[in-house]
């Protein structure tokens, strides 16, 4: 037996005491259709596109981090905005995956498209090592999401009303330019400035999809760790999807929801009360 | 040494039966804790609250509502200081009885509400705004609902013990606490600092009072019978 092969032996018992010795407190694995993600995998691939920004320990606190606006997400906490389960809970392994492969716009995390779907997987099994929520807690139930109606004009106008009446106005601004009486207070939960969503910015994508199912999504859920809450006791599914045309509305782009708004209000504009705090209900 | 930490698990051994002879129903009999929590030091200024944002919560307070990071009072004395029992409780019934956390005139009341891990929580809006409800846990789960006025109390519990602190994002000076316990016996210091901790079965007790910017205190008390102590909690209070 050379020396090596009797260090080999010795350091494969080693690691097999610690297995044995200590119970398995992180989730080790991810699952993604069929595919399974495995954290030591991950753990190599983290350090070479990751933690520049996440950091070492999954913080947030890479090097770039002090350069970085919004901060990088701190996997430790387990809070994270891009999830298809209610506000409170854990991420599905599915959300995780999405949100590497998808990144997010308005922030410096790109798209990880480039990577085998395999490294992604992997990736998501090894960020949640980072936080001890994953070993004790179950994600919650992805949210459902009913077929979409076709886009109406009295839908939109029904939407119009919801965005006044929740008040969506009082961040994302009247006419969707991000500027509300709140805007410039919001803060996230680690007390740092955040902008809310400007729809008139005119980009084609949002942080958690582009779709309208997504943006369905993101009022349901809220975008946890930010100041964007949910609205799933608020809203019936009819009233958000009112609302999800509506919002295609205030995008200065050709959506169809846009060329049915402006025909009506080329002939119809000014029967519309303003958004905002004067309005007194449509 | 090793004789030494026999003779000491036993002093312990024979600490824990005397204690746990005693099982009176809570706030029954048994004796009472009170004293009034004071400060060295400065605490901050409090601010008034500009609200000209949020008109129907602005004409709802004849004066300008005070933020309320540190509520002090005359000689001294602090409020919103929750005194609670943190070691030789001997557990009771699971509180069932919802605690109510009101959002009222854009402020939250009580501003530091206290609970029992498990215990029903029920938050109300009782304004003509929408409110953003945004608990900002570490130990248990981080959510943000929102709130429209005229809808049901958001029903929720917190499963482990800690401060949280609560926010709205709509209307940013509205902060307040939930102080979740793992004991029945707690109380809050009035805006005179006093308070009284009521129903204390014999034993001994370590008291922990908190406060939300000077941290906490803690003090050992032995209750006997039915009788009334004083307890002195000196905050070391600092500006920012």
């Amino acid at each position: 037996m050379s020396i090596y092969s009797r260090l080999a032996a010795l350091s494969g018992a080693g690691a097999l005491l610690l297995a044995v010795g200590t119970t398995p407190v992180r989730a080790q694995e991810s699952h993604i259709g069929t595919m399974t993600g495995h954290a030591a995998a991950g753990q190599k691939l983290y350090r070479r596109y990751c933690v520049g920004c996440h950091g070492p320990d999954g913080d947030g606190n890479g090097e770039n981090a002090q350069w970085i606006d919004p901060k990088p997400r701190d996997f430790t906490a387990g809070l994270f905005k891009c999830r298809s389960t209610p506000t409170g809970s854990l991420p599905t392994d599915e959300d995780l995956f999405n949100a590497i492969s998808r990144g997010f716009v308005t922030t410096n995390m790109p798209p990880w498209l480039p990577l085998p779907p395999q490294d992604r997987a992997n990736l998501v099994a090894y960020v949640k090592t980072f936080s001890p929520r994953f070993a004790t807690e179950k994600p919650g139930a992805s949210i459902t999401i009913p077929p979409e109606p076709a886009v109406t004009i009295d839908g939109i106008l029904r939407g119009r009303a919801t965005f006044q009446k929740l008040e969506c106005w009082k961040c994302h601004g009247p006419t969707g330019k991000a500027d509300g009486p709140s805007a410039s207070t919001l803060t996230d939960s680690k007390d740092n400035p955040i902008r809310p969503y400007n729809f008139a910015a005119g980009l084609p994508r949002f942080m958690c999809g582009s779709t309208n199912a997504d943006i369905y999504r993101d009022f349901m859920t809220g975008l946890d760790g930010s100041p964007m809450p949910s609205f799933a006791d608020q809203l019936q599914p009819a009233e958000a999807w009112d609302l999800v045309h509506f919002l295609r509305t205030l995008q200065p782009l050709d959506t169809p929801e846009a060329l049915i708004w402006k025909q009506w209000v080329a002939t119809h504009g000014s029967e519309l009360k303003p958004i905002g705090p004067d309005n007194g209900g449509m | 040494m090793r004789i030494t930490r026999i003779v000491m698990f036993a002093g312990a051994a024979v600490g824990a039966v005397a204690v746990g002879g005693a099982a009176a129903p809570h706030h029954d009999a048994g004796g009472t804790v009170t004293g009034v929590i004071t400060y060295t030091g400065t605490p901050p200024k409090m601010k008034p609250i500009d609200m000209s944002k949020e008109p129907t919560c602005a004409k709802q307070h004849a004066t300008p509502v005070m933020t309320e990071g540190a509520v002090t009072g005359p000689g001294n004395t602090l409020a919103d200081v929750v005194v609670y029992v943190s070691a030789g409780d001997q557990g009771g019934a699971q509180a069932s009885t919802p605690v109510r956390y009101d959002q009222k005139g854009c402020q939250y009341l009580p501003h530091v509400a206290v609970m029992e891990t498990g215990q029903p929580l029920e938050i109300y809006n009782d304004d003509e705004t929408s409110h953003n409800i945004h608990p900002m846990p570490k130990l248990n789960s981080e959510w943000n609902k929102s709130q429209p006025p005229g809808t049901p109390p958001i029903q929720t519990s917190f499963d482990k013990a800690e401060f949280i602190p609560v926010k709205c994002n709509v209307h940013p000076w509205m902060h307040g606490y939930f102080a979740v316990l793992k004991t029945s016996h707690y109380t809050v210091s009035g805006p005179d600092g006093a308070f009284k901790l009521e129903g204390l079965p014999p034993g001994k007790y370590t008291l922990t009072a908190w406060h939300e910017r000077f941290g906490t205190q803690t003090a050992e008390v032995t209750i006997t019978g039915s009788e009334t102590q004083t307890v002195k909690f000196v905050f070391r209070a600092t500006p920012y």
